[in-house]
C-alpha cells in the first residue's frame, strides 16, 4: 500500500469521526454512522461510488455572514483534498451557494467566497490548482426553498462536485 | 397666471385602478400582465382621447393610449362621450374646456386590406391651438405599435419630456424549473420568449442601441455571458473563464463590456470587447466588486463592493484607479444604476430588514427611499428617467413593479403564472 493511500484513509478516517461527532446537517441521511470503521476497513474512496465518504460528504456549511471554512469541516476538505492529490487527473467544480435574501449578483459575488475559501484551503492542502473550479450558483440554485433560519442554513454552502 | 395654474389639475384621491389588458395575440408567451396604480399626489393633466372615426377594427389604438398616458400617472382622462371627430373635425375648443380637458387627441383611421393609416391630431384646448398631428400607418399587428408611438408624441408635446410607451422591458420568467428570457412591451404586453433553459438566467442587459441583450446563463452548469441579436435570435459566449462570468454591462458606445469573472479568485471587474477580445482587468480590489455600470457618459463606472466591511457602492474611473464610496446609509446598498441625466443614483437598500428601491443624489447627496419592500430587487431607469422599474414580492408572489421616480406613483406589472425577476427597461429605439 502506498504511502498516498495510507495519508488518503487517514483523513478519511479523521473526517468521518469529525462528521459522526457533529450536529451540523450532513448532506444525505446517515452519511455520517459508522464511518470511522468502515474507512479503516477499507472504505473505497470514488466521489462516484454512491457509498464512499466522497459521495457522502460533499458538503461544507458556512455560519451566517461568513465565508471562512468552519472548523469542523476541515476533514472533509481534507478528505477531498487528498483523494485529489492522489488523482491529478481528477477534476473539482466546488459549488458556493447563498440564502436567497438579497442581490442576485451580490449574492452570486458571496457564494464565490465560499467556493474560494474551500480552493484555498484545498491548494493548501497540496491539491495541484488546475485540478479545481470554484463556481457560485448564487441564490439560484436553493437546496431548501422554505424562509426559515433553517432553510437559509441549509444554503450557505459549497459542494464539491467531481467532473467525470 | 390662472390660466397656467389651473392646467395642473391637483389630483388628491387615490388611484386604484385595475386594468386587465388582454395580448390575445397568438404564439407568443402566455403570460398575461395587470397593471395597478396606486398613487397620491401627482400633478395630472386633463385630456380627451376621442375614439379614431373610420375603422372598428381600430378602436384598440385609442385604447392603449388611454392605458398608457394613465398608467404614467401623470394624465387624468376626460370622457368623450358623444363625440364624433376625425382629423378633418373643426374643434369646439370653448367646450373641450368646459368639459374639464385641456388638451384633445383625436383622428381619423382608413384601412385598404391589411393596410391601415392613423391620421393623428392633438390640440390644447386653452391655447385653441393645434399642437401635434402626424400620419402612422402599418398592419393590424402594429396597432399597439402605433398607439405606443402616438401616445410617445402626446407625453412629449406636454409635458416636454421624452415619452417610453414605445420602449420594450426584459426579464426572467420562472415556471417550475422552466426559465425563459423574455422580451415586452413597456406595458408588459406582447411578450415574447429569446431563449428557454432549463438552468437559471440571469443579468439580462440591454445594448444601448436596444438591439442586443447581454445576459447569463447557467446552461453549461456555471455563469456564462452571452450576447444575443434580438432580431436573429443568435447568441454567443463572449466570457467563459473558469469560475463565474457575471454581471454584464455595456459601456454607452456599445463597444464594450463591464463584466465580473472570479478566475484570479473573488469576484472582481474586468472589461472586454463585446467581440470577446481584449480583457483587461478595472481594478484589484482586496474583497468583492460586483454589478459594474456605466455613467451615461461613459467616463466612471458604479459597482458594489464589501471592501469596506458592508455592501455599499462606489465609483471608478472608466480606465481604473482610486474608487470612491457614494453610499454612507444603512448597511446594504447594492445594485447601483446612474440615471439617463447623470445626477441621480438608483440602488437597492435594506432598511429595518427590508429591501427598498432609493435614489441618492449624486451631487445633493440626497437619498429618497422609493418603496416599502419587502423584497425589491433589480431597479432599472426608463430610459426617459422618470420611472423605475423592478421587481418586488406581493402578498408572496414575485411580480414586476414601477415607482415614479419621486416615488409617489407606483404600478404592477403582474404576471399571472410563475416567478418573475431581473427586470431590465430597454432603451429608447426610435
Amino acid at each position: 500500500m502506498s504511502s498516498r493511500i495510507i495519508r488518503t484513509l487517514t483523513i478519511a478516517a479523521i473526517a468521518g469521526a469529525l462528521a459522526a461527532c457533529s450536529s451540523v446537517p450532513l448532506d444525505e441521511n446517515g452519511a455520517g454512522s459508522g464511518m470511522d470503521s468502515s474507512a479503516s476497513t477499507g472504505q473505497v474512496m470514488d466521489p462516484f461510488n454512491p457509498q464512499s465518504p466522497l459521495a457522502q460528504q460533499r458538503s461544507v456549511y458556512f455560519d451566517f455572514d461568513s465565508y471562512t471554512v468552519p472548523e469542523q469541516y476541515r476533514g472533509v476538505v481534507e478528505m477531498h483534498s487528498g483523494y485529489l492529490s492522489s488523482h491529478p487527473g481528477q477534476n473539482v467544480r466546488v459549488e458556493g451557494n447563498t440564502d436567497a435574501r438579497g442581490s442576485t449578483e451580490y449574492n452570486l459575488a458571496l457564494g464565490q467566497r465560499r467556493s474560494d475559501a474551500v480552493a484555498r484551503m484545498m491548494t493548501l492542502l497540496g491539491v495541484n490548482a488546475n485540478q479545481i473550479e470554484a463556481i457560485s450558483f448564487g441564490k439560484e440554485r436553493p437546496k431548501a426553498l422554505g424562509n426559515t433560519e433553517a432553510d437559509y442554513a441549509e444554503n450557505r454552502r459549497a459542494d464539491f462536485n467531481y467532473l467525470r | 397666471m390662472y390660466g397656467i395654474t389651473r392646467r395642473f389639475w391637483r389630483h388628491s384621491a387615490r388611484l386604484a385602478i385595475g386594468l386587465l389588458l388582454m395580448a390575445g395575440l397568438p404564439g407568443l408567451a402566455a403570460a398575461q400582465l395587470r397593471v395597478d396604480i396606486s398613487g397620491v399626489g401627482a400633478t395630472q393633466y386633463p385630456i380627451a382621447i376621442a375614439d379614431f372615426s373610420g375603422s372598428a377594427n381600430a378602436a384598440l389604438v385609442p385604447e392603449v393610449i388611454r392605458a398608457d398616458l394613465t398608467r404614467s400617472g401623470q394624465f387624468r382622462l376626460i370622457g368623450t362621450s358623444g363625440a364624433s371627430l376625425d382629423a378633418g373635425s373643426t374643434i369646439d375648443y370653448a367646450a373641450w374646456q368646459a368639459r374639464g380637458a385641456d388638451y384633445l387627441a383625436y383622428g381619423s383611421v382608413s384601412q385598404s386590406g391589411d393596410h391601415y393609416t392613423f391620421d393623428y391630431r392633438l390640440v390644447d384646448n386653452v391655447r385653441k391651438a393645434e399642437i401635434d398631428q402626424a400620419s402612422i400607418d402599418g398592419t393590424e399587428s402594429d396597432m399597439r405599435r402605433i398607439a405606443h408611438q402616438i401616445a410617445d408624441r402626446i407625453y412629449e408635446k406636454i409635458t416636454g419630456i421624452r415619452g417610453v410607451f414605445s420602449t420594450r422591458i426584459a426579464y426572467v420568467l420562472q415556471t417550475g424549473n422552466n426559465y425563459e428570457l423574455q422580451i415586452a412591451d413597456a406595458d408588459g404586453q406582447n411578450p415574447q420568449v429569446m431563449l428557454r433553459s432549463k438552468h437559471a438566467i440571469i443579468s439580462p442587459a440591454w445594448s444601448p442601441d436596444g438591439k442586443q441583450l447581454a445576459y447569463v446563463s447557467f446552461e453549461s452548469g456555471k455563469s456564462v455571458i452571452y450576447v444575443q441579436t434580438l432580431a436573429t435570435g443568435q447568441r454567443q459566449p463572449i466570457s467563459n473563464f473558469k469560475g463565474n462570468n457575471s454581471a454584464p454591462a455595456w459601456s454607452p458606445s456599445g463597444q464594450k463590456l463591464a463584466i465580473v469573472l472570479s478566475k484570479d479568485g473573488i469576484s472582481q471587474i474586468y472589461t472586454i470587447n463585446t467581440d470577446g477580445t481584449d480583457l483587461r482587468r478595472l481594478m484589484r480590489s482586496p474583497l468583492i466588486d460586483t454589478e459594474p455600470g456605466y455613467a451615461p457618459d461613459g467616463q466612471y463606472l458604479v459597482f458594489t463592493s464589501d471592501r469596506g466591511g458592508s455592501p455599499q457602492i462606489y465609483k471608478v474611473a472608466a480606465d481604473g484607479g482610486e474608487a470612491q464610496r457614494l453610499t454612507f446609509s444603512g448597511s446594504y446598498n447594492v445594485s447601483p444604476k446612474v440615471s439617463p441625466d447623470g445626477q441621480q443614483l438608483l440602488y437597492v437598500t435594506r432598511r429595518d430588514g427590508a429591501f427598498r428601491i432609493a435614489t441618492l443624489g449624486l451631487f445633493s447627496g440626497n437619498e429618497q427611499i422609493l418603496t416599502n419592500g419587502p423584497d425589491d430587487q433589480s431597479p432599472s431607469y426608463a430610459p426617459n428617467g422618470m420611472q423605475a422599474l423592478y421587481s418586488a414580492v406581493q402578498n408572496g408572489r414575485s411580480v414586476l413593479a414601477v415607482t415614479s421616480i419621486d416615488g409617489r406613483i407606483h404600478q404592477t406589472l403582474s404576471v399571472l403564472n410563475g416567478k418573475v425577476s431581473e427586470p431590465a427597461w430597454g432603451p429608447f429605439t426610435h
